[in-house]
Protein backbone atom coordinates (compact mmCIF):
# COMPACT_ATOMS: atom_id res chain seq x y z
CA UNK A 1 0.00 0.00 0.00
CA UNK A 2 2.84 2.32 0.85
CA UNK A 3 4.39 1.75 -2.54
CA UNK A 4 1.03 2.22 -4.24
CA UNK A 5 0.31 5.50 -2.55
CA UNK A 6 3.93 6.54 -3.02
CA UNK A 7 3.28 6.14 -6.72
CA UNK A 8 0.11 8.19 -6.39
CA UNK A 9 2.00 11.00 -4.70
CA UNK A 10 4.51 10.97 -7.52
CA UNK A 11 1.70 11.08 -10.06
CA UNK A 12 0.08 13.85 -8.07
CA UNK A 13 3.35 15.80 -8.07
CA UNK A 14 3.63 15.39 -11.82
CA UNK A 15 0.00 16.30 -12.33
CA UNK A 16 0.26 19.36 -10.15
CA UNK A 17 3.45 20.53 -11.81
CA UNK A 18 1.63 20.30 -15.10
CA UNK A 19 -1.29 22.13 -13.57
CA UNK A 20 1.03 24.72 -12.02
CA UNK A 21 2.52 25.48 -15.39
CA UNK A 22 -1.00 26.35 -16.48
CA UNK A 23 -1.39 28.68 -13.50
CA UNK A 24 -3.50 26.28 -11.41
CA UNK A 25 -2.86 24.18 -8.32
CA UNK A 26 -4.69 21.83 -5.98
CA UNK A 27 -7.77 23.83 -4.96
CA UNK A 28 -9.12 24.19 -1.42
CA UNK A 29 -12.26 22.15 -2.25
CA UNK A 30 -10.02 19.37 -3.55
CA UNK A 31 -7.67 19.56 -0.56
CA UNK A 32 -10.62 19.42 1.84
CA UNK A 33 -11.91 16.34 0.02
CA UNK A 34 -8.55 14.57 0.17
CA UNK A 35 -8.07 15.31 3.89
CA UNK A 36 -11.60 14.16 4.73
CA UNK A 37 -11.18 11.00 2.65
CA UNK A 38 -7.88 10.21 4.36
CA UNK A 39 -9.66 10.33 7.74
CA UNK A 40 -12.59 8.21 6.53
CA UNK A 41 -10.20 5.56 5.24
CA UNK A 42 -8.52 5.25 8.61
CA UNK A 43 -11.89 5.03 10.40
CA UNK A 44 -12.96 2.17 8.13
CA UNK A 45 -9.68 0.34 8.71
CA UNK A 46 -10.09 0.81 12.48
CA UNK A 47 -13.65 -0.52 12.42
CA UNK A 48 -12.43 -3.62 10.62
CA UNK A 49 -9.77 -4.05 13.32
CA UNK A 50 -12.36 -3.65 16.11
CA UNK A 51 -14.36 -6.38 14.39
CA UNK A 52 -11.54 -8.81 13.83
CA UNK A 53 -8.90 -8.31 16.51
CA UNK A 54 -8.94 -9.66 20.04
CA UNK A 55 -5.66 -8.00 21.04
CA UNK A 56 -6.27 -5.38 23.75
CA UNK A 57 -3.56 -2.99 22.58
CA UNK A 58 -4.62 -3.22 18.94
CA UNK A 59 -8.26 -2.62 19.86
CA UNK A 60 -7.35 0.40 21.98
CA UNK A 61 -5.30 1.79 19.13
CA UNK A 62 -8.19 1.28 16.70
CA UNK A 63 -10.62 2.96 19.13
CA UNK A 64 -8.26 5.94 19.25
CA UNK A 65 -8.21 6.16 15.46
CA UNK A 66 -12.02 6.18 15.26
CA UNK A 67 -12.28 8.76 18.05
CA UNK A 68 -9.62 11.13 16.68
CA UNK A 69 -10.48 10.97 13.01
CA UNK A 70 -14.20 11.36 13.69
CA UNK A 71 -13.42 14.44 15.80
CA UNK A 72 -11.16 15.98 13.16
CA UNK A 73 -13.52 15.23 10.28
CA UNK A 74 -16.31 16.85 12.26
CA UNK A 75 -14.17 19.97 12.59
CA UNK A 76 -13.32 19.79 8.89
CA UNK A 77 -17.00 19.62 7.93
CA UNK A 78 -17.80 22.55 10.20
CA UNK A 79 -14.99 24.55 8.61
CA UNK A 80 -15.95 23.88 4.98
CA UNK A 81 -19.53 24.79 5.84
CA UNK A 82 -18.39 28.04 7.42
CA UNK A 83 -16.16 28.83 4.45
CA UNK A 84 -18.90 27.85 1.95
CA UNK A 85 -16.52 25.37 0.38
CA UNK A 86 -17.95 22.22 -1.20
CA UNK A 87 -15.37 19.39 -1.02
CA UNK A 88 -14.64 18.29 -4.56
CA UNK A 89 -13.85 14.71 -5.52
CA UNK A 90 -10.62 14.33 -7.45
CA UNK A 91 -8.13 11.80 -8.75
CA UNK A 92 -6.10 11.69 -5.53
CA UNK A 93 -9.17 11.02 -3.37
CA UNK A 94 -10.31 8.35 -5.80
CA UNK A 95 -6.89 6.67 -5.85
CA UNK A 96 -6.70 6.72 -2.03
CA UNK A 97 -10.16 5.16 -1.73
CA UNK A 98 -9.45 2.49 -4.33
CA UNK A 99 -6.23 1.40 -2.65
CA UNK A 100 -7.86 1.48 0.77
CA UNK A 101 -10.66 -0.84 -0.30
CA UNK A 102 -8.11 -3.23 -1.79
CA UNK A 103 -6.25 -3.19 1.53
CA UNK A 104 -9.49 -3.86 3.44
CA UNK A 105 -10.06 -6.95 1.27
CA UNK A 106 -6.51 -8.13 1.76
CA UNK A 107 -6.62 -7.69 5.54
CA UNK A 108 -10.08 -9.24 5.64
CA UNK A 109 -8.57 -12.58 4.70
CA UNK A 110 -6.16 -12.61 7.65
CA UNK A 111 -6.84 -13.79 11.21
CA UNK A 112 -5.48 -13.43 14.73
CA UNK A 113 -1.89 -12.27 15.18
CA UNK A 114 -1.37 -12.18 11.40
CA UNK A 115 -4.19 -9.70 11.06
CA UNK A 116 -2.96 -7.61 14.01
CA UNK A 117 0.55 -7.29 12.58
CA UNK A 118 -0.63 -6.52 9.07
CA UNK A 119 -3.15 -3.94 10.30
CA UNK A 120 -0.62 -2.11 12.46
CA UNK A 121 2.11 -2.27 9.78
CA UNK A 122 -0.34 -0.73 7.34
CA UNK A 123 -1.28 1.96 9.87
CA UNK A 124 2.41 2.96 10.17
CA UNK A 125 2.79 3.05 6.37
CA UNK A 126 -0.53 4.80 5.77
CA UNK A 127 0.11 7.57 8.28
CA UNK A 128 3.62 8.08 6.85
CA UNK A 129 2.19 8.47 3.37
CA UNK A 130 -0.53 10.88 4.46
CA UNK A 131 2.02 12.91 6.44
CA UNK A 132 4.18 13.17 3.34
CA UNK A 133 1.23 14.34 1.25
CA UNK A 134 0.19 16.87 3.93
CA UNK A 135 3.71 18.30 4.21
CA UNK A 136 4.66 18.46 0.56
CA UNK A 137 1.30 18.93 -1.17
CA UNK A 138 -1.78 19.76 0.83
CA UNK A 139 -0.47 22.31 3.34
CA UNK A 140 1.64 24.28 0.81
CA UNK A 141 -1.28 24.32 -1.67
CA UNK A 142 -3.99 25.42 0.77
CA UNK A 143 -5.02 29.06 0.25
CA UNK A 144 -7.43 29.61 3.11
CA UNK A 145 -5.51 30.24 6.37
CA UNK A 146 -8.07 28.39 8.51
CA UNK A 147 -7.92 25.36 6.24
CA UNK A 148 -4.11 25.51 6.33
CA UNK A 149 -4.20 25.64 10.13
CA UNK A 150 -6.54 22.65 10.36
CA UNK A 151 -4.23 20.72 8.04
CA UNK A 152 -1.24 21.63 10.21
CA UNK A 153 -3.03 20.31 13.30
CA UNK A 154 -3.96 17.27 11.22
CA UNK A 155 -0.30 16.74 10.41
CA UNK A 156 0.67 16.81 14.09
CA UNK A 157 -2.17 14.37 14.84
CA UNK A 158 -1.16 11.98 12.05
CA UNK A 159 2.47 12.15 13.20
CA UNK A 160 1.28 11.23 16.69
CA UNK A 161 -0.71 8.31 15.33
CA UNK A 162 2.31 7.14 13.35
CA UNK A 163 4.44 7.08 16.52
CA UNK A 164 1.65 5.37 18.44
CA UNK A 165 1.37 2.72 15.71
CA UNK A 166 5.14 2.22 15.81
CA UNK A 167 4.94 1.56 19.59
CA UNK A 168 2.17 -0.98 19.07
CA UNK A 169 4.12 -2.64 16.24
CA UNK A 170 7.16 -2.98 18.51
CA UNK A 171 4.98 -4.55 21.25
CA UNK A 172 3.52 -7.06 18.79
CA UNK A 173 6.97 -8.45 17.93
CA UNK B 1 -10.18 16.16 78.79
CA UNK B 2 -7.07 18.34 78.82
CA UNK B 3 -4.96 15.61 77.30
CA UNK B 4 -7.68 15.20 74.67
CA UNK B 5 -7.44 18.88 73.78
CA UNK B 6 -3.65 18.69 73.70
CA UNK B 7 -3.85 15.71 71.37
CA UNK B 8 -6.28 17.59 69.13
CA UNK B 9 -4.05 20.67 69.17
CA UNK B 10 -0.96 18.69 68.27
CA UNK B 11 -2.93 16.94 65.51
CA UNK B 12 -3.96 20.30 64.07
CA UNK B 13 -0.36 21.53 64.25
CA UNK B 14 0.90 18.38 62.53
CA UNK B 15 -1.65 18.81 59.80
CA UNK B 16 -0.55 22.42 59.40
CA UNK B 17 3.05 21.33 59.03
CA UNK B 18 2.43 18.56 56.52
CA UNK B 19 0.27 20.65 54.14
CA UNK B 20 2.39 23.31 52.44
CA UNK B 21 0.81 26.65 53.27
CA UNK B 22 1.46 27.95 49.77
CA UNK B 23 0.11 25.06 47.67
CA UNK B 24 -0.37 26.66 44.28
CA UNK B 25 -2.49 25.89 41.25
CA UNK B 26 -0.61 25.62 37.99
CA UNK B 27 -2.36 25.72 34.67
CA UNK B 28 -1.11 23.63 31.75
CA UNK B 29 -3.01 24.08 28.51
CA UNK B 30 -3.28 21.58 25.68
CA UNK B 31 -4.02 23.24 22.36
CA UNK B 32 -3.48 21.75 18.90
CA UNK B 33 -1.62 18.77 20.39
CA UNK B 34 0.84 20.94 22.31
CA UNK B 35 1.36 21.15 26.08
CA UNK B 36 2.07 24.70 27.14
CA UNK B 37 4.12 25.85 28.82
CA UNK B 38 6.34 22.96 27.73
CA UNK B 39 8.39 23.23 30.89
CA UNK B 40 6.89 24.02 34.30
CA UNK B 41 8.29 24.25 37.84
CA UNK B 42 6.09 23.25 40.76
CA UNK B 43 6.21 21.90 44.31
CA UNK B 44 4.84 18.76 45.92
CA UNK B 45 1.26 19.52 46.98
CA UNK B 46 0.59 21.88 44.10
CA UNK B 47 -2.42 21.26 41.90
CA UNK B 48 -2.11 21.07 38.14
CA UNK B 49 -5.13 22.25 36.20
CA UNK B 50 -4.97 20.54 32.81
CA UNK B 51 -7.01 22.59 30.33
CA UNK B 52 -7.67 20.54 27.20
CA UNK B 53 -8.79 22.90 24.44
CA UNK B 54 -8.68 20.23 21.74
CA UNK B 55 -11.69 18.28 20.50
CA UNK B 56 -9.39 15.26 20.98
CA UNK B 57 -8.79 13.10 24.05
CA UNK B 58 -5.23 13.20 25.40
CA UNK B 59 -3.32 11.91 28.41
CA UNK B 60 -0.55 13.36 30.56
CA UNK B 61 1.53 10.30 31.32
CA UNK B 62 4.77 10.41 33.31
CA UNK B 63 7.56 8.38 31.77
CA UNK B 64 8.63 7.24 35.24
CA UNK B 65 5.08 6.17 36.14
CA UNK B 66 4.47 8.89 38.74
CA UNK B 67 1.19 9.99 37.17
CA UNK B 68 -1.18 9.16 34.33
CA UNK B 69 -4.00 11.65 33.87
CA UNK B 70 -6.71 11.20 31.22
CA UNK B 71 -7.74 14.46 29.57
CA UNK B 72 -11.16 14.24 27.85
CA UNK B 73 -11.89 16.54 24.87
CA UNK B 74 -12.64 20.19 25.74
CA UNK B 75 -12.48 19.51 29.50
CA UNK B 76 -10.40 20.71 32.45
CA UNK B 77 -9.02 18.11 34.86
CA UNK B 78 -7.13 18.75 38.11
CA UNK B 79 -4.49 16.57 39.70
CA UNK B 80 -2.28 17.04 42.77
CA UNK B 81 1.48 16.51 42.50
CA UNK B 82 2.51 13.88 45.07
CA UNK B 83 6.17 13.20 44.33
CA UNK B 84 9.23 15.35 43.76
CA UNK B 85 11.43 15.01 40.70
CA UNK B 86 12.01 16.09 37.15
CA UNK B 87 9.34 14.28 35.23
CA UNK B 88 9.14 13.96 31.46
CA UNK B 89 5.58 13.28 30.46
CA UNK B 90 3.81 12.59 27.15
CA UNK B 91 0.45 11.69 25.66
CA UNK B 92 -0.11 7.94 25.24
CA UNK B 93 -2.42 8.52 22.26
CA UNK B 94 -0.03 10.94 20.52
CA UNK B 95 3.49 10.19 21.76
CA UNK B 96 4.83 13.21 19.84
CA UNK B 97 3.23 15.41 22.54
CA UNK B 98 5.95 15.84 25.17
CA UNK B 99 6.68 18.20 28.05
CA UNK B 100 8.43 18.42 31.43
CA UNK B 101 7.37 19.11 35.01
CA UNK B 102 10.03 19.93 37.59
CA UNK B 103 8.58 19.21 41.03
CA UNK B 104 10.50 20.48 44.06
CA UNK B 105 10.03 18.66 47.41
CU1 LIG C 1 -2.74 13.40 22.71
Amino acid sequence: MFKHIGATVVVLCLASSVALSQGAKLSDPQIAHIAYTAGEIDIKAAKQALDKSSNKEVKEFAQGMVRDHEAVNKQALALVKKLHVTPEDNDTSRALSKQASEKLNELGKLKGADFDKAYIANEVAYHKTVNGALETQLIPSASNPELKELLQTGLKLFQGHEQHAEHVAADLK
Amino acid sequence: MLSGRLALLSFVMLAAVSVPAHAATIRITIDKLTFSPASVSAEVGDTVEWVNKDALAHTATARNGDFDVTLPPSKTVSSVLRKAGTVDYYCRYHPNMRATLTIAP
